[in-house]
């Protein structure tokens, strides 16, 4: 059996690029097919961000119940002990994934998208055949959008298999590795090596650069070393990961240390997190005629590709590979498929980190700033001094607000917090980046009290050089 | 009393400036909500601007042919004693054939200024932050699209927020201001124009030029030119348009000439040719496989006509319309546009008086009708007017004898001025 279908839109990937373009289209009244092999909601919704911030939220509850600091501390007691069942966990976690992917099913149908499901497989630009269960579908479109997203990048001494995992197998554990090694001291390795502390493993981790979380200024991820430190984490700097062996009790690992030392660590499973790359093999792109920008697919502020009316969004056009960033694309190539004048311009796109305590940036570090020859000055407001955080018992993380401005006209160039919660301020960041506030736009909103907001605000003033908490 | 200023809205996408028409209502007139108070043309169409309120036409701005700029004050209008404070807040809608982008996207509201006494005076400039042209413009993400829309480019605009922050108000003063943007009136005089633009010859632009260049520098062309009496023949067309089924595709004249192509065409076969000149070989095809010229928005391409002996009038009527819109929607296939053996380029209303064709190489004629106008021919010895045409062509010279070529014309021009020859078969 075989069929061919004509559209004007063809999506390519059901992730948060892929069907938030595809909904925008629906919604514009372009006849639109999107094809995904597997459920819907990408790498993001099925095996990132949601499922790691569900498992990061039952481990944070598993551990507050279980160390003396936690619920004890606040004078709460309870008979007998916390218990652990994984499997229980997982199925919870998948629980809230299937929820969610259902949810974008009901949305794409709403909004009259076409989903097809199998592996699309281009012929040529415009062409592309899926296999279906029943059928081969042959879809020709006017307009392609390639949203095909990126995989877990492998390391060929230590290839996935066995003990040896990506993120994907580590979300989906039934049993609590006893013993856990991470490669890749990256945002990802740190979220679960931490997740998987908190619910009990001994977890090693193994980075390449001098610190963790290397992408992130020193000063961001200096408090989450310190939880790894208290929380009996061991880091290894500076060291590489060099080959597996079995020594007949469980893999091992064989690695470097940054005194060129060789050492063994043991683990039931050693998570791989070096990065990702952008899927670009095995559907048919080099049939298309669209040049790459190294591994990525090229494209231009308004996400074409060097073939007409192909356009490519998400992670497969380059960093930074996150979700937000792929639906804002999505969004606005629709938006220009069907007639408006639009290009890429955002001022920021925030980085969210959910390791312990949470990672914020917005726009520019001191740093980057003073690298882009910005005279700019910081304010920095601490989270001790917070009486929100005191009163969450989360003021001695060493958190902080930091606010990166221009000495001559105080344009806010940049924000970064770290601290529990503060995840959920990255949007204040962004919005103020984005409307071009000033540190007096800042220190001249009321922020509400007691919240951890506030910090921003003191930030700001201390900036401008009269803060009233510190 | 309320005042009404009516600015013209966004008319349609990434229209910046509209022209005035025509008005409809003229000051101190009374209009009625909905009545039509202007015309205004786009590049795309003209689109009629009708009264958001009733009232008393206090002003209008701008002369027909005078350009203005979307969001510009067009008129104002005293609303009969409604407080102009609860106010009509009401967007004008012009009636445009819908946007594509008819739903969610937030319009920009149509501002109202409700100030007794000047009504459209333009708010006084704010104290302004010197800002180096350089520096990236603060603004926030609905002005930069704004601007965007509108192809403005922030660094000129003079933000007159804190800090030089471009506020919408500001986008929309850069936009209205004489100044900035000269704008044109019914005076001999344009402003002084000194830019030189940049364009660079890409796609099918430069496809067209290398095409353009080799056949010049390679085909040695000559012209030559002659009249044709189409008076019968557009008689014959006439009627037949008339008569035809509905449902047909309407005759133009290239029908008729594609027919007196196929019927001459056998009897110089030199001329229904593709010369391989790096090979030394004159490929004569049997079939005629006729090129239209199509200009279309990206510029001129070549959709082919395949097996036009095959045809009858309307089936190549209908196959050179759905050529030309295919062509023009960038639909057309590789397949449709090579692989013709003949071209025939027409202007139709536009097609002036001689043309001297540029040959599709490397085939070795190309044949391009001019306008027809009625003239004054002498017949018999009297002077009576009748429908002419001339018919320009350009022949390769290498492979094509000036002698043939006007044979060749000549029996295409008895045919079309003897328009039933056209159907009994050559000879």
């Amino acid at each position: 059996m075989s069929r061919r279908v004509e559209t004007q839109v063809l999506v390519v990937g059901g992730g948060p690029g892929g069907y938030v373009a595809a909904i925008r289209c629906g919604q514009l009244g372009l006849r639109t097919v999107l094809v995904e092999a597997d459920r819907l909601g990408g790498t993001c919704l099925i095996r990132g961000c949601i499922p790691s911030k569900a498992l990061i939220h039952a481990a944070s509850q598993f551990h507050d119940l279980t160390r003396t600091d936690g619920a004890v501390r606040l004078g709460i007691n309870f008979e007998g002990t916390a218990k652990l069942d994984l499997a229980k966990t997982v199925r919870w976690k998948d629980g809230v994934v299937d929820r969610l992917s259902g949810g974008v099913s009901g949305l794409l149908k709403r909004a009259n998208v076409e989903v097809v499901a199998g592996w699309a497989s281009f012929s040529d630009a415009k062409t592309c055949k899926v296999q279906m269960a029943d059928e081969v579908l042959t879809i020709g479109a006017e307009h392609v959008i390639l949203a095909n997203g990126s995989v877990p990048v492998e390391l060929a001494s230590i290839p996935f298999g066995g003990a040896v995992i990506s993120s994907t197998e580590a979300l989906a554990l039934e049993r609590r590795p006893e013993r856990l090694v991470v490669i890749g001291a990256g945002y990802i390795g740190l979220e679960l090596g931490v997740a998987f502390r908190k619910l009990g493993s001994e977890v090693t981790i193994i980075e390449a650069m001098d610190r963790v979380l290397p992408a992130f200024d020193r000063a961001l991820g200096e408090p989450v070393a310190r939880w790894l430190k208290r929380a009996g984490v061991t880091v290894h700097l500076g060291a590489r990961a060099r080959s597996l062996e079995d020594g007949g009790h469980g893999p091992t690992l064989l690695i470097e240390t940054a005194e060129k030392r060789p050492l063994r660590l043991h683990g039931d499973a050693i998570l791989v997190t070096v990065g990702r790359r952008p899927n670009t093999q095995g559907w048919g792109l080099a049939t298309m005629a669209v040049d790459l920008d190294g591994p990525f697919v090229r494209i231009d502020d308004q996400c074409r590709t060097s073939m007409k009316n192909v356009w490519a969004i998400g992670d497969l056009v380059g960093e930074p590979m996150l979700e937000h960033k792929a639906a804002a694309q999505g969004e606005m190539v629709a938006e220009i498929i069907a007639g408006a004048r639009r290009h890429f311009d955002p001022v920021a796109i925030a980085a969210v980190c959910f390791t312990e305590p949470e990672i914020v940036s917005a726009g520019l570090s001191p740093d980057e700033a003073k690298a882009q020859g910005k005279d700019a000055i910081t304010g920095v407001f601490p989270f001790s001094a917070s009486g929100r955080a005191r009163s969450m018992a989360a003021a001695d993380d060493e958190g902080f607000v930091r606010v990166v401005a221009r000495r001559d006209d105080h344009r806010i160039l940049g924000v970064q917090a770290v601290g529990a919660h503060v995840s959920e301020l990255s949007g204040e960041f962004a919005l103020a980046l984005e409307m071009g506030a000033l540190l007096e736009d800042v220190a001249g909103t009321i922020h509400v009290h007691p919240t951890l907001g506030e910090a921003f605000h003191e930030a700001a003033l201390r900036a401008l050089g009269h803060a009233i908490h510190v | 009393m309320g005042r009404y200023v009516f600015k013209l809205p966004d008319v349609g996408e990434g229209t910046a400036e509209a022209e005035i028409v025509v008005w409809h209502a003229a000051v101190g007139e009374h209009i009625e909500e909905d009545q039509p108070l202007v015309d205004v043309l786009t590049d795309k169409a003209t689109v009629e601007m009708t009264a958001p309120v009733s009232g008393l036409v206090v002003s209008v701005h701008g002369e027909p042919g005078e350009m203005a700029a979307v969001g510009s004050t067009l008129a104002v209008i005293e609303t009969g004693g409604a407080d102009a404070g609860e106010a009509k807040a009401v967007d004008p809608a012009p009636r445009v054939a819908p946007r594509p982008l008819a739903d969610p996207t937030p319009k920009p509201p149509i501002r109202v200024t409700t100030s007794p006494t000047e009504p459209a005076a333009p708010p006084p400039p704010s104290p302004e932050v010197a800002r180096a042209r350089s520096e990236e413009p603060l603004a926030s993400p609905a002005v930069r699209r704004r601007a965007h829309e509108l192809g403005v480019a922030l660094q000129f605009v003079t933000g007159g927020g804190p800090a030089g922050r471009i506020r919408l108000e500001d986008l929309e003063r850069f936009i209205a201001s004489p100044a900035e943007r000269p704008r044109m009136n019914g005076g001999a005089r344009s402003p002084r124009r000194d830019g030189v633009d940049q364009v660079k010859i890409i796609g099918l632009r430069r496809k067209i030029a290398e095409k353009m260049q080799e056949a010049k520098r390679r085909i040695p062309h000559f012209a030559y030119v002659e009249e044709i009496d189409v008076t019968e023949l557009e008689e014959l067309r006439a009627h037949l348009n008339v008569s035809a089924q509905a449902g047909r595709a309407r005759l133009t004249f290239l029908p008729f000439l594609i027919r007196a192509l196929v019927e001459v065409l056998p009897r110089y076969p030199q001329i229904n040719a593709r010369f391989d000149d790096d090979a030394g070989i004159v490929h004569r095809h049997q079939a005629v496989h006729a090129g239209i010229a199509t200009q279309t928005a990206n510029g001129l391409i070549v959709p082919v006509l395949r097996h036009a002996e095959e045809r009858d009038l309307w089936d190549c009527a209908a196959e050179i319309a759905r050529l030309a819109a295919a062509a023009r929607d960038g639909k057309a296939t590789a397949d449709e546009l090579r692989g013709s053996t003949i071209t025939i380029t027409s202007l139709g209303p536009l097609g002036g008086v001689v043309t001297t064709p540029v040959i599709n190489h490397p085939e070795v004629a190309i044949i391009g009708p001019n306008k027809i106008t009625e003239r004054p021919v002498v017949r018999h010895g009297q002077i009576v007017i009748r429908k002419v045409m001339n018919l320009s062509s350009s022949f390769d010279h290498r492979v094509v004898d000036g002698y043939d070529a006007a044979d060749f014309i000549q029996k295409v021009k008895a045919l079309l001025e003897h328009p039933a020859t056209l159907f009994m078969g050559f000879e």
